[in-house]
């Protein structure tokens, strides 16, 4: 594949730049279900743009991993998205095993925003972070087992021939990778701190698990944390675009807009399903995040024992 | 008017000669406050202290719903007496209340600590600490993240569980009951109504019986139906509020989205009837200030019949949603008893299954309302407490319909210089949204308010909050908070 350097940088890029349009996807979409207006499609931009002209206040008792934090979570969620494939093309730094360095950076922007989020001090802070540790800790549990799908499905050891290889035929046995694709809708739920885990969009400090470790940010370095997460929110939903759609099937350029539309597509959905219900409590959120898990496993079950499905 | 020797019955809404109010030594007056609410189904409408020479009248008022009325009786103290609060939590507040304004000390009172910090700096108090590594303090407000007014929370919690949480009011204490004494005057109806303003209706109805009362005016019969009117069209658009804000809480859209444009519409009723959206300047002494028709009643009528079905649409959505019922149900408990012995009231009370209800329970002669409702299927949990709400707002609409069909024609009253009548007690309650407003006044002996004493429901149900959060996750404060939606105005007053 000679061009598919050129087709990842393109989708790359437009990754950088259309990420910050999902978060206005999703409030369109609540919007619509909700009968109002809704805050402009581009607003998170000017956000963006606001934000970067201001200052940042740094809280006083901090030392000083608050101030490092937002840059470093930048940092390790674009180098994050360079691993991953992006419009059905191979990502150029590949190599077996990357798949761990996918989503450990991953977890090294979390381990530096729970850290930041203990330097502030603030007690609202500690408590986000406790959660954030808890929970994620459950998440990743099934961000493996669906890792071990996808070797046993695609076998293959690098995260682009894990996601890039689930040709036509992934269509004719469907069940499994429908199975892991609704694991991996939660886990984006839960990483990306959505209704039903959390809510994005609440003021009530003491109910808030991403929003109260961000309390205390502010100017760029506030822009840096909204862009970082709205970042993360493309990367899962390429992720899943990947793995439902076979690759190989359009020309080139044909993929890339089935992809982004495809990421697109998946942010309607997150607004479709925080319009249709209320969050969970925390009590459920452990059992929900286990079911991730649980159903990835039934579909390595159906993967090694009936061979893709039962016919 | 029934005589006994302990106490004096004093219907709702009526007054009497405050000498005639009988009074009792300091222990037997203790006897039969406590004898009255824990044996005899009384509870506390108001009680407060009114300053004579160097001497202090603590003056009780119970409600008595087995008499239909209030009990009232009096003693006279200086500068110490045995608390009651020892024996009955209920008085707590009262008797701190009295200690701030005047210094009464009430001994063996177990927490002796400010209300409103009138005489020093707001927030500066000890506040209840549990000791050890793994206790985590949460200090939340007074300025919150929302648009609400400031009060200061403090949690005491290990892990996602709250042990203790105690409630630091006082930010909006702006000496309302000061300015009141030596009325009325002109402003007297604006701070009735402003005291919490979203009870404004029901504030002035209350002054206004008390009022007509000590005047001797007697009140049309369309004048009593428009205010019965104006005073469900608040209820609705409170109880609206609140539960639109309760689906906002928990994230669930479609009805947080619908209630808050609904409530809107409740409200623009309101400015129908009498041309603002809450109420105020509406309702004064004699009557209504605006003429309200039967033109105007059809307009209201056909608004609420488009609104309502909205309106039902958007709770329905809400009350079958599995995720909102797994949220609500089971959180933020109050048992029958603690509501019972905090002497809690109102919708709050009527959540707990205690039937507390002043529609009921202290009826006056002439008026119709919506009556009450069966209490027996709540067990004091958050759902509980928006399910009262939703029966309440039913119950409202099929008033409202009945009521705005029937409507005469009433015309205008403009207000007039009023005297009351000297050295009299008037008393009147109503049962506002949040559950019984009283309001009880004592003249001088030239007509002038020696007391005007205002008792908010949340002056009662504040303690039941810090309740619902024992042994709670701390994670659903924000909707135990709601589902009570404590004024902190008419706490602060």
């Amino acid at each position: 594949m000679n061009n598919s350097l050129p087709v990842f940088a393109v989708n790359f890029i437009a990754a950088l730049v259309l990420a910050p349009l999902l978060p206005g996807i999703i409030n369109k979409v609540k919007a619509f279900f909700a009968g109002r207006k809704g805050p402009r499609l581009f607003q998170l931009y000017s956000d963006l743009g606001k934000l970067l002209k201001k200052e940042c206040v740094i809280s006083s008792t901090s030392g000083g991993i608050l101030r490092i934090a937002p840059a470093i979570q930048l940092t390790l969620t674009v180098l994050a998205a360079l691993l991953l494939p992006m419009g059905f093309k191979n990502s150029p730094l590949m190599f077996p095993g990357d798949v761990l360095l996918f989503f450990y950076l991953l977890g090294t922007c979390r381990f530096f925003s729970v850290l930041a989020a203990l330097d502030t001090g603030s007690s609202f802070e500690g408590m986000g972070a406790a959660r954030e540790a808890f929970f994620s800790a459950l998440a990743e549990a099934a961000v493996f087992a669906v890792l071990a799908f996808l070797v046993l499905f695609s076998h293959s050891w690098t995260l682009s021939g894990m996601l890039t290889g689930i040709g036509m035929d992934s269509w004719i046995s469907f069940t499994p990778v429908l199975l892991v694709s609704l694991a991996m809708l939660l886990v984006m739920l839960a990483e990306n701190c959505r209704v039903p885990f959390d809510d994005p969009e609440t003021h009530l400090e003491l109910t808030m698990i991403h929003e109260a470790m961000i309390l205390d940010y502010s100017g760029a370095d506030l822009g840096a944390i909204l862009y970082t997460s709205s970042l993360k929110l493309w990367i899962f939903g390429s992720f899943i675009v990947s793995m439902l759609i076979p690759g190989n099937i359009l020309s080139g350029w044909q993929e890339t807009a089935l992809s982004i539309g495809g990421v697109f597509a998946s942010a309607v959905l997150v607004g479709i399903v925080e319009s249709s219900m209320a969050r969970y409590r925390f009590l459920k959120v452990p059992p929900l995040l286990i079911s991730a898990l649980v159903l990835a496993i039934v579909a390595m079950i159906f993967q090694l024992f009936f061979n893709g499905g039962i016919r | 008017m029934m005589e006994t020797k302990n106490f004096l019955l004093l219907g709702n809404g009526k007054s009497i000669p405050f000498a005639s109010v009988p009074e009792l030594p300091v222990a037997e007056f203790s006897k039969v406050c406590l004898t009255s609410i824990t044996a005899e189904k009384c509870r506390i409408a108001a009680f407060f202290a009114v300053p004579e020479d160097d001497r202090f009248i603590l003056t009780a008022i119970l409600g008595d719903p087995a008499a239909a009325g209030f009990r009232v009786l009096k003693t006279v103290v200086k500068e110490r007496y045995p608390s009651l609060t020892a024996h009955y939590p209920g008085f707590n507040r009262f008797e701190r209340e009295i200690h701030e304004l005047y210094g009464i000390v009430p001994e063996g009172h177990p927490a002796l600590k400010p209300l409103r910090f009138v005489n020093t700096q707001v927030g500066d108090m000890e506040f209840y600490r549990m000791q050890g590594k793994a206790i985590h303090e949460v200090a939340v407000g007074p300025v919150h993240a929302g648009v609400i007014e400031p009060g200061h929370f403090r949690f005491e919690c290990m892990g996602e569980t709250v042990y203790s949480l105690e409630i630091s009011l006082g930010y909006q204490h702006r000496g309302v009951e000061k300015l009141l004494q030596g009325g009325p005057d002109r402003r007297t109806g604006f701070l009735i109504e402003t005291a919490a303003g979203d009870s404004s209706i029901a504030a002035s109805i209350n002054y206004c019986r008390i009022m007509e009362s000590l005047c001797g005016i007697g009140l049309s019969d369309p004048a009593v139906k428009i205010r019965q009117i104006a005073l469900e069209l608040e209820r609705c658009a409170n109880h609206i509020g609140d539960l639109g804000a309760l689906a906002g809480d928990v994230a669930f859209l479609p009805t947080a989205s619908f209630c808050g444009r609904i409530r809107g519409e409740y409200l623009n009723m309101s400015a129908d009837l009498c041309g603002n959206r809450f109420g105020r300047n509406f309702i004064i002494p004699g009557g209504c200030r605006y003429p309200v028709d039967q033109e105007k009643a059809k307009k209201i009528t056909r608004k609420l019949q488009t609104v309502s079905r909205e309106l039902w649409n958007a709770l329905d959505l809400m009350f079958n949603s599995p995720t909102v019922l797994d949220r609500l149900e089971n959180t933020g408990s109050v048992s029958l008893e603690d509501a019972r012995s905090l002497g809690l009231v109102g919708v709050a009370a009527r959540a707990c299954g205690l039937d507390a209800d002043a529609r009921r329970d202290f009826p006056v002669a002439g008026e119709k309302t919506t009556g009450s409702l069966p209490v027996d299927n709540y067990n004091g949990d958050v759902i509980s407490r928006a399910k009262v709400r939703y029966e309440e707002l039913k119950k409202s609409h099929d008033f409202l319909f009945a009521a705005l069909a029937e409507i005469p024609e009433n015309g205008a009253v403009i207000s007039q210089e009023l005297t009351p009548a000297p050295d009299m007690l008037a008393v009147s309650v109503t049962e506002a949204w949040r559950g019984e407003l009283c309001h009880a006044a004592v003249t001088g002996s030239d007509g002038k308010f020696r007391v005007l004493k205002i008792v908010d429901p949340s002056f009662h149900n504040w303690e039941g909050l810090a309740m619902a959060l024992r042994n709670e996750e701390i994670a659903h404060f924000p909707i135990c908070n709601k589902s009570f939606n404590l004024s902190y105005c008419g706490h602060d007053l």
